[in-house]
């Protein structure tokens, strides 16, 4: 009995402590622990995934070591929390993370009535199809009666839904609340047809047991903006986010990268020495130290060095820039100035 | 006797030390801490929700789904409400609960009575069903049969065929659509007359046994009642029914009704698992009526099938039929792990409109509500059956 009020009183103690647990200053709490807790995706190739070294690798786990890299410079302080698409929000609104960085597309009631702020755009993707070569599809108008597989809780279960009812076809949807699973039951045949977003299709492609025997169709069915997303009402840390990606984008423009980021502290270039904290206390206006962008760039790499290691052509996936390729190069991606 | 009594008189105890009080203290004490952790989990909640801005509004459940499902009982398209979207979840779990909790329990009853056969070989072989089944996981056993039912299975184009009308293939096991026409209601209604006539006969026939002693075949007679009828009532009204041959077009067949895999191999996991703990009990319950009532009947000169069917049984389900509603519950329960598999039952929907609207406080409330209504109202079905059963004292 005396064990048992103990542990009531002691239960009802932790969920009066867990009230303060979902902070509004997520900048100070993250520097009172000494890391971030990053919520990422763990099987998707290019964006998070684990190496052959058992490292977590692609976009979105870069983005939040460049964020450590910001605050701590140190890309390793930070923990990540593997997490489903139906997972995600809920985590990020708890206060389970500090940001979420899991190919997560911006829309408009996710960027309001659920309580999110997306930092930015890192990857423009959009929505595709892949089926089996031996079914001689050669476009997604062609896929009336046929059964999908996808993951359940996304964008894509909602656009293929209107993708099918515009086109006046009939399908039948196979929603997994896992990516592999819908995977699997793709490979196993349970669907026709696999869907998601075009660069996810490449990357699991990739894990097929004969990707070749699987086309992608050319048809692209919406827009998906993938970002971080941090949680509404803390500008201090929505700032510290947003401009750490700004940061990336910038050192490409500016040509800094993570080879010449020593030299680069030479440079007499203004806009250079604005990026590098050496003019101007653009850092400690949003909470970190000067340097915090030359921090970045010294330990991740720019935007499109963390491109090409997860993404382009120097690996698995070869996916070209396209429209994430920088504004002075014809893509979407543009930063505004440190000024 | 009474001496001593008088000499043990309790003297005047100590207010502290008198039982009455301290547990009485006890348990307003504890009833003010259960006050204390529900007022702090509401307290909590409301709290946290106010500082994301955010409030409990049940009203987005009118909102647009704009996702499709797989398994639909009733009409259900994009265009339906988030409400819609978690009745079609709650029908589809509806419908596993009820196949699932009729074959675990005929297979339960199956498995039970071989374990205490006397044919070594089907005792072992039961025995050994119940201690495997009942020691893998069940989510492992969800994911073997959705591999085992998927794998072998063919494409649409080399489907299995059953005499050209119903078709297996790893897209389901499609059967032709039965379309009622004019005057099919004729058949309900005879089914449901042949109903009550059968029970009519069978309390007919009891109360003539009690009287003369005379048997009557009320089974026989009262089944033949309840199939009879309709027939007769099909055949008078002109056989009102066509059927909707499922017919290969394009990626697969379209027309007709398609059993989903992922239902079939929901429903084998969770009679298999579920079976292996009913056939526990049903030998528990067995094995609790004395020998010497089934050696008392053979003495009055009862039969071994009579035996079993007046005398064993009765008394064996007043064991049986508690521990049976816990099983019932927990098969209940379990087919939530239909999540794993795409079978869109009220937690995979509830999980989908969660993640669409953000609503995370209210779809776990509903989820917690529906659960619970559901389990007490089959909890309630069976405490009224139990009575029924129990042993009537005179």
């Amino acid at each position: 009995m005396k064990n048992m009020l103990m542990s009531l009183a002691l239960g009802a103690g932790l969920s009066v402590a867990a009230v303060s647990a979902a902070s509004a200053a997520t900048l100070d709490d993250v520097k009172a622990k000494g890391f971030i807790q990053c919520g990422a995706n763990t099987s998707l190739i290019g964006f998070g995934f684990p190496d052959d070294q058992n490292n977590w690798t692609g976009l979105d786990v870069d983005f939040c070591r460049a964020l450590a890299a910001a605050i701590f410079n140190d890309p390793t302080k930070v923990k990540f929390t593997p997490l489903s698409a139906k997972e995600r929000f809920t985590a990020l609104q708890s206060g389970e993370i500090d940001v979420l960085s899991r190919n997560t597309t911006w829309t408009m009631s996710r960027d309001t009535s659920l309580g999110l702020k997306f930092a930015g755009v890192t990857y423009y993707d959009g929505q595709g199809f892949m089926v089996k070569k031996s079914l001689g599809v050669n476009s997604s108008l062609n896929l009336n009666g046929a059964s999908v597989c996808t993951q359940t809780g996304t964008t894509t279960e909602l656009n293929l839904a209107d993708y099918f009812k515009a086109n006046n076809m009939t399908y039948q949807v196979v929603a997994f609340e896992q990516e592999q699973e819908v995977l699997k039951a793709y490979e196993d045949g349970r669907c026709d047809v696999y869907t998601t977003d075009q660069s996810g299709i490449y990357a699991q492609r990739l894990k097929l047991a004969a990707p070749d025997d699987h086309v992608v169709l050319p048809e692209i069915i919406s827009k998906e903006p993938l970002g971080p997303v941090v949680r509404q009402g803390d500008d201090a840390w929505f700032n510290v986010v947003k401009w750490t990606y700004f940061a990336l984008l910038n050192a490409e423009e500016l040509g800094i990268t993570s080879k010449n980021v020593g030299e680069m502290m030479n440079s007499t270039n203004p806009e250079v020495t604005r990026f590098m904290g050496k003019e101007g206390d653009f850092g400690v206006a949003i909470g970190l130290t000067n340097d915090w962008a030359a921090q970045i760039v010294k330990h991740v790499g720019n935007y499109g060095e963390i491109f090409e290691r997860n993404l382009g052509e120097s690996s698995q996936l070869k996916i070209a820039r396209g429209k994430n390729a920088l504004w002075t190069k014809g893509g979407l991606q543009y930063a505004p100035p440190i000024r | 006797m009474t001496a001593v009594i008088d000499e043990a008189r309790p003297q005047r105890v100590s207010f502290f030390n008198d039982p009455k009080v301290r547990s009485r203290a006890a348990q307003i004490v504890f009833a003010l801490l259960l006050l204390w952790v529900g007022y702090e989990i509401y307290h909590n909640t409301s709290a946290n929700l106010a500082k994301l801005g955010k409030n409990v509004d049940f009203n987005f459940l009118g909102n647009t789904a704009g996702f499709d499902i797989i398994q639909r009982p009733i009409e259900y398209s994009r265009e339906s409400s988030y409400l819609t979207a978690i009745l079609v979840g709650f029908l589809n779990t509806l419908i596993i609960a009820i196949l699932g909790v009729i074959c675990a329990t005929i297979l339960g009853f199956v498995i039970g009575v071989m374990r205490l056969s006397s044919n070594w070989l089907l005792a072992k072989m039961a025995a050994g069903y119940v201690e495997i089944i009942r020691n893998i996981p069940l989510l492992l056993q969800i994911l073997f049969w959705y591999t085992a039912v998927l794998k072998p299975l063919p494409g649409p184009k080399e489907s299995l065929s059953f005499l050209g009308v119903a078709f297996l293939n790893n897209r389901g096991f499609i059967i032709p659509k039965p379309i009622w026409g004019d005057g099919a209601g004729f058949v309900g209604i005879a089914f449901i007359i042949g109903c009550i006539a059968a029970i009519a006969v069978s309390r007919w026939a009891r109360q003539r046994q009690e009287r003369t002693g005379e048997q009557f075949h009320s089974f026989w007679a009262g089944l033949g009642l309840i199939i009879g009828l309709p027939i007769v009532a099909f055949l008078l009204a002109g056989a009102p029914v066509t059927f909707e041959y499922p017919e290969l077009k394009g990626f697969n067949f379209a027309g007709g009704t398609t059993i989903l895999p992922e239902l079939i191999a929901l429903l084998l996991a969770l009679s298999i698992y579920t079976a292996s703990f009913i056939a526990e009990i049903v030998r528990a319950g067995i094995m609790a009526v004395s020998h010497g009532q089934s050696e008392a009947a053979h003495a009055l000169g009862l039969r071994a099938q009579p035996t079993l069917r007046l005398v064993v049984i009765p008394q064996a389900l007043r064991v049986i039929i508690p521990p049976l509603t816990s099983q019932y519950l927990n098969l209940t329960k379990n087919s939530s792990l239909a999540v794993a598999i795409a079978y869109p039952d009220l937690v995979a929907m509830g999980g989908v409109v969660m993640n669409q609207s953000g609503r995370a406080v209210e779809i776990v409330v509903i989820w917690m509500i529906v659960y619970l209504a559901l389990s007490l109202f089959t909890s309630a079905f069976m405490n009224w059956y139990n009575a029924r059963v129990r042993l009537v004292e005179r």
